[in-house]
């Protein structure tokens, strides 16, 4: 089923996926999924609902452990590290690689709480004030809460509010940053905010962000992969992975093709 | 609404119209149902003010006859003796004795069991307990009564010198595993009712699940958290039964729990089944403790009114 679409990026890759498959109870959602992830680059995980765009990115980050029932085989390394080798402690996972959600998910707590949750339990030794500003001027919010530091979180707009998840996630210092769909309840000016960090953020982190959104996809990253439901319709897998511009010019496979084109999905 | 133009009812078919017509039989029994029903609610509510009335009626006769001073600064409760005092504190310090001990053991032992099922047991597992829990709480109180009594006393008297038969740690302890499952029950459906995706969020920044359980759900969900708090304590507070057989029926001011006690609602027990004629100065005293332990309850009550509501606004 790996067909020769997959381009195997030759270059630095800091996740890999190799053969995986995925199943929530007996249900098998992905199959022989072969992805490498470019350090330092924008990855886009594109594809039609249902084709286990989640699914996948929650594999790198160890999550799928949260959901009963779910089962991932084959291998995931970052580093060249089996991240389901027995030895592997998901918490320690966790904290190098950083995941941010579709729906905001702010803790009730007070802006400034929120930054210094993570930093925290992790044992961090500097100052708390120093890292809350860094943390939110990276994620280009600090101007915006810098006089209500100390409110409640929840109290942001929605935009806000997942800058501010953003802002939480690089607080704890990750290599690497999952995005599922983080712009798609924003409106307009608030996605092309967070699309601008992202550009800032590349320098130093690898993002892998889910998007349904074409020209997001298009316009922030630098490498694209397909993701698709088989012909049998019953798992997913990546049908095409490369250089982004390469797929949304010149798709090999059809299917990606009548995807980005609107013909599907 | 509908608009009721007379061409459609002349346009209408004769069959439909007389099916779509009022049936004069149907309208009767409606009526009854609605004004059995509005007597019910009215019957409780009635009730209710009843109970009120009387309380506010006779503790006011009460009052009239000993003063407030006397009830609120006097240390001793003597109003059944030849020398009649009438200091309200031997039954409040033994009320409190025995709901702080109940209290101690209840809270913490059932926010321990709500984290527990709603943070670590399986859903399996978390669908069996919670109805156990329920059917626990509905044991009668007499039960507990002659449990603390005849078991944990004994078992007591073992470990701790000097305990009186009759003692304010047994009951108390006794009293803490009754309320123990409404706490557990309470907040583990605060802490159940915390959206999935704040634990994700803070799993995704490397939590541990016990820092998550801690340091995020049960802060959320601390106002419900302290709702059931605050019912547990007013159930300590009012509880009769427990005290009532195993706290013993010594007004005496003491801070002592292992000496005999008597709280509130032990007296009130105790002057109602005894033969203190209706009327007379003993019998209305115990509609002032009963008044005074309404207004504590209903403090309590107010107070979790308010921390709900509060807990509504929580996530949004
Ligand atoms: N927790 C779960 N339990 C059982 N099945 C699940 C679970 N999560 C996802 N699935 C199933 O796995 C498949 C892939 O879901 P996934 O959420 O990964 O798709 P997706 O590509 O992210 O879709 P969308 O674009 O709608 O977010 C779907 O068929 C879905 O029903
Ligand atoms: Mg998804």
């Amino acid at each position: 089923m790996t067909s020769q679409n997959i381009v195997q990026f030759d270059g630095p890759t800091i996740l890999k996926a190799e053969n995986v498959a995925v199943y929530y109870g007996d249900k098998q959602v992905l199959r022989d999924v072969m992805l490498s992830v470019p350090t330092h680059k924008i990855t886009a995980l594109i594809g039609p609902s249902g084709s286990g765009k989640s699914t996948l990115l929650r594999c790198f980050n160890r999550m799928n452990d949260l959901i009963r029932g779910a089962r991932v085989e084959g291998q995931v390394t970052y580093h060249d590290q089996d991240l389901y080798d027995p030895e592997v402690d998901p918490v320690e996972v966790r904290r190098r690689i950083g995941m941010v959600f579709q729906k905001p998910n702010p803790f009730p707590k007070s802006i400034y709480e929120n930054i210094t949750w993570g930093a925290r339990i992790n044992g961090y030794r500097g100052t708390m004030d120093e890292l809350v500003e860094r943390s939110l001027r990276r994620a280009a919010l600090w101007d915006e809460v810098k006089d209500r530091l100390h409110e409640n979180a929840l109290s942001l707009s929605g935009g806000q509010q997942q800058r501010l998840c953003i802002a939480r996630a690089i607080a704890i210092e990750p290599e690497v940053i999952l995005m599922d769909e983080p712009a798609s309840a924003l409106d307009p000016i608030a996605t092309l905010k967070i699309e601008e960090l992202m550009h800032e953020l590349k320098e130093n982190y690898t993002i892998l962000i889910v998007t349904h959104n074409m020209q997001q996809a298009a316009r922030v990253s630098d490498y694209t992969a397909m993701m698709m439901l088989t012909e049998d319709r019953n798992s997913a897998t990546v049908i095409e992975f490369g250089k982004t511009q390469a797929i949304f010019t010149h798709p090999r496979d059809r299917r990606t093709e009548d995807y980005i084109t609107g013909r599907i999905g | 609404m509908a608009t009721r133009s007379a061409e459609r009812v002349i346009t209408g078919d004769e069959a439909v119209r007389a099916a779509l017509r009022r049936k004069a039989g149907r309208n009767i029994p409606e009526l009854i149902i609605r004004w059995i029903l509005l007597a019910c609610s009215l019957i409780s509510i009635l009730t209710t003010v009843g109970i009120v009335g009387v309380l506010v009626f006779e503790s006011a006769a009460f009052f009239s006859e000993v003063p407030l001073g006397d009830f609120l600064l006097d240390t001793q409760w003597t109003p059944l003796f030849a020398d009649k005092r009438f200091g309200i504190w031997p039954l409040v310090v033994g009320t409190l004795m025995t709901s702080t001990i109940a209290i101690a053991v209840a809270l913490p032992l059932g926010l321990l069991s709500a984290i527990y099922l709603s943070e670590y047991a399986s859903p399996r597992l978390r669908s069996t307990i919670k109805p156990i829990l329920e059917v626990l709480a509905g044991i009668p109180t007499v039960v507990y009564g002659f449990f603390a009594l005849l078991f944990v006393t004994p078992l007591l008297e073992r470990v701790i010198p000097n305990l009186a038969t009759f003692n304010a740690i047994s009951p108390g302890i006794v009293m803490g595993i009754m309320i123990l499952p409404m706490v557990a029950s309470l907040s583990e459906d605060a802490l159940h009712a915390v959206p999935v995706g704040l634990r994700y969020g803070a799993f995704a920044l490397g939590g541990t699940k016990f820092e998550v359980s801690t340091r995020i759900v049960v802060p959320a969900a601390l106002s419900g958290i302290a709702a059931s708090f605050i019912l547990a304590i007013s159930r300590a507070v009012g509880e009769t039964m427990i005290v009532a057989i195993a706290a013993g029926q010594r007004p005496v001011l003491t801070f002592d729990p292992r000496e005999p006690i008597q709280t509130m609602t032990a007296y009130i027990v105790q002057v109602s089944l005894g033969d203190v004629p209706a009327g007379s100065l003993a019998y209305r005293t115990i509609f002032a403790v009963a008044m005074l332990l309404f207004l504590m309850t209903l403090v309590l009550n107010i107070a979790s009114y308010f921390i709900v509501r509060r807990f509504r606004e929580v996530y949004e």
